[in-house]
């Protein structure tokens, strides 16, 4: 019975609006957000059932995500990149030869069957190449996960494609900072100015190099 | 002074909208007024009844207008939360999920909406909360709230005041976006000692479902020591950590980062459920009231041909006697 409301509302809802609002409400759920046949963490229902059996226990995020697939005895050929960001997906599960970050210690390449890493990553260039085609993002910090099966995570926080950025502009801002970082007196003011420095500056040597 | 009854009557009937049965109200409480109107009144004033129509009717237009405006901010805060769904599936790749973890300072992070009128979502996150909060309060642990949104906390601190640390409210007051968001989990992590935070949400499935859902975050402690014991993060060691001095500064880095994605993401989906939500609600809404005028106007209808018969009996009657 409850189903049919709900049908009934979906189609008394597209009879009575325009057709973009039809069109979200229609509009089927574009990512993947099924849920999967595990119940999830199984130590986890039980303690749940004991202490309120009658409400349905609440989903985790491992039944929303589709596994990843076990490490493969031998070498795969592609490296296989998600490259998040909390605006988009811009990669997602892309099928590529190399990618270089730009970790705290240096920029660092990436290849199928790379050892599992964990790398924090400074604001700087991320080049990914696929065949002969680079496409380059500057990116603002973040982390980049690669994992044994040959899948990496990049995670960062805003990411720029190159030829978006003006030069002029960074280099007033690298201006700006290092003059700031000169006149500040506390230790606040001392470190945000020393991060707009270093950030201009990677921008800088990113576009040059 | 039967008019005086009428209104009363007529203002009693104002919180009947929501009523299970509201055609029985009407009809036991319209029979009264019409006994007392034959009293003295020549025909039975429908005035009550039509006011009833028009308040109704004002109701039903303002239900379906708000309906439309929640489709509307539904449409543009889908689009950011499905986006912004790939952020958290590396943390759960790297460090898996583990709901069951068996901490002593836990931390129900529960996010819940600032305006009302939006269905249950609210009620079911608080439910959640408190099932998490009973599971997580032992003799040697302790579980503590922070809240997101007036509707939680209105909720929440009726009967657990004692254990609500923090308390964030009016977000979706400026455009909801990820630094907003990571000033607040910062606001949290400096504010708060804990070992996992829990995070409950209403993640939006369409916009007739909204599935609970928890996600938890660790602190690097517990993941480091989770990652001894084996299991789920038993791989952790296996990875290399590259930048930082040492591992434990990158994985504390990872902790919050974890945390302002996680809760990025929840807060985004809450919001879209939130919309939904109040979709549906208004929608059953002006359903209800549209069913409520129907009834209304056949009971106009019939007090309306009942007034016109009693007047043409006492003309036919007056007639009949002055003939005969």
């Amino acid at each position: 019975m409850f189903r049919q409301v709900a049908h009934r509302l979906l189609t008394r809802s597209t009879t009575n609006h325009s057709a973009c609002a039809a069109a979200t409400i229609l509009r089927p759920y574009s990512t993947d957000v099924s849920t999967d046949a595990s119940s999830g963490d199984s130590a986890f229902v039980e303690a749940w059932k004991k202490v309120a059996p009658n409400i349905d226990p609440p989903k985790t995020p491992i039944q929303f995500m589709e596994p990843r697939p076990p490490t493969p005895s031998t070498l795969p050929s592609k490296l296989t990149v998600n490259f998040v960001l909390p605006y988009a997906a811009e990669l997602s599960k892309a099928e590529v030869d190399m990618v270089i970050v730009p970790a705290t210690t240096g920029q660092m390449g990436i290849l199928p069957g790379h050892v599992p890493t964990i790398a924090e990553l400074k604001p700087g260039l991320l080049s990914v190449h696929e065949g002969n085609d680079v496409k380059k993002y500057f990116i603002s910090s973040g982390f980049a996960f690669v994992h044994s099966n040959s899948y990496a995570d990049i995670l960062a926080v805003e990411a720029i494609p190159l030829d978006r950025i003006d030069p002029a502009q960074v280099q007033k801002g690298l201006s700006e900072f290092t003059q700031k970082l000169n006149s500040a007196s506390t230790d606040l003011d001392k470190a945000e100015a020393q991060i707009g420095v270093d950030v201009h500056s990677a921008l800088n040597s990113a576009l040059t190099g | 002074m039967a008019m005086a009854a009428l209104r009363r009557e007529g203002r009693r009937f104002a919180p009947l909208i929501s009523s299970p049965n509201p055609i029985n109200a009407i009809r036991s409480t319209l029979a009264p007024a019409e006994e007392q109107v034959g009293l003295g009144v020549r025909s039975i004033s429908t005035q009550v009844v039509r006011n009833r129509m028009k308040s109704v009717r004002n109701i039903q237009k303002i239900t379906k207008a708000m309906k439309m405006v929640a489709a509307s901010k539904l449409r543009a805060i889908q689009v950011r939360a499905e986006n912004s769904r790939g952020l958290w599936q590396p943390f759960t790749a790297l460090l898996g999920d583990t709901p069951s973890v068996n901490v002593k300072k836990n931390v129900i992070v529960t996010i819940s909406s600032d305006k009302g009128l939006c269905g249950g979502i609210n009620s079911t996150s608080v439910k959640i909360s408190r099932a998490l909060h009973k599971i997580n309060s032992g003799p040697d642990t302790e579980c503590k709230y922070v809240i997101l949104g007036e509707k939680g906390k209105a909720q929440l601190i009726r009967d657990s005041k004692k254990d609500i640390e923090l308390i964030l409210t009016e977000l979706q007051k400026n455009f909801l976006n990820y630094t907003q968001v990571s000033v607040l989990a910062d606001d949290i992590l400096k504010n708060v000692e804990f070992d996992a935070l829990r995070i409950v949400f209403n993640k939006f499935q369409s916009v007739v479902s909204f599935l609970p859902t928890t996600a938890t975050v660790l602190s690097p402690e517990i993941v480091e020591r989770e990652s001894e014991a084996g299991g789920k993060i038993g791989d952790l060691d296996s990875y290399e950590i590259e930048g930082g001095e040492t591992k434990s500064e990158v994985l504390q880095n990872l902790a919050e980062f974890q945390f302002s994605c996680v809760m990025f993401n929840a807060v985004l989906e809450n919001a879209c459920s939130e919309q939904g939500a109040r979709m549906s609600a208004m929608d059953s809404s002006s359903r209800n009231a549209g069913d409520m005028l129907d009834r209304l106007t056949l009971t106009y209808n019939r007090t309306r041909q009942a007034s016109i018969t009693t007047e043409l009996i006492e003309i036919i009657s007056g007639a009949s006697a002055l003939e005969g």
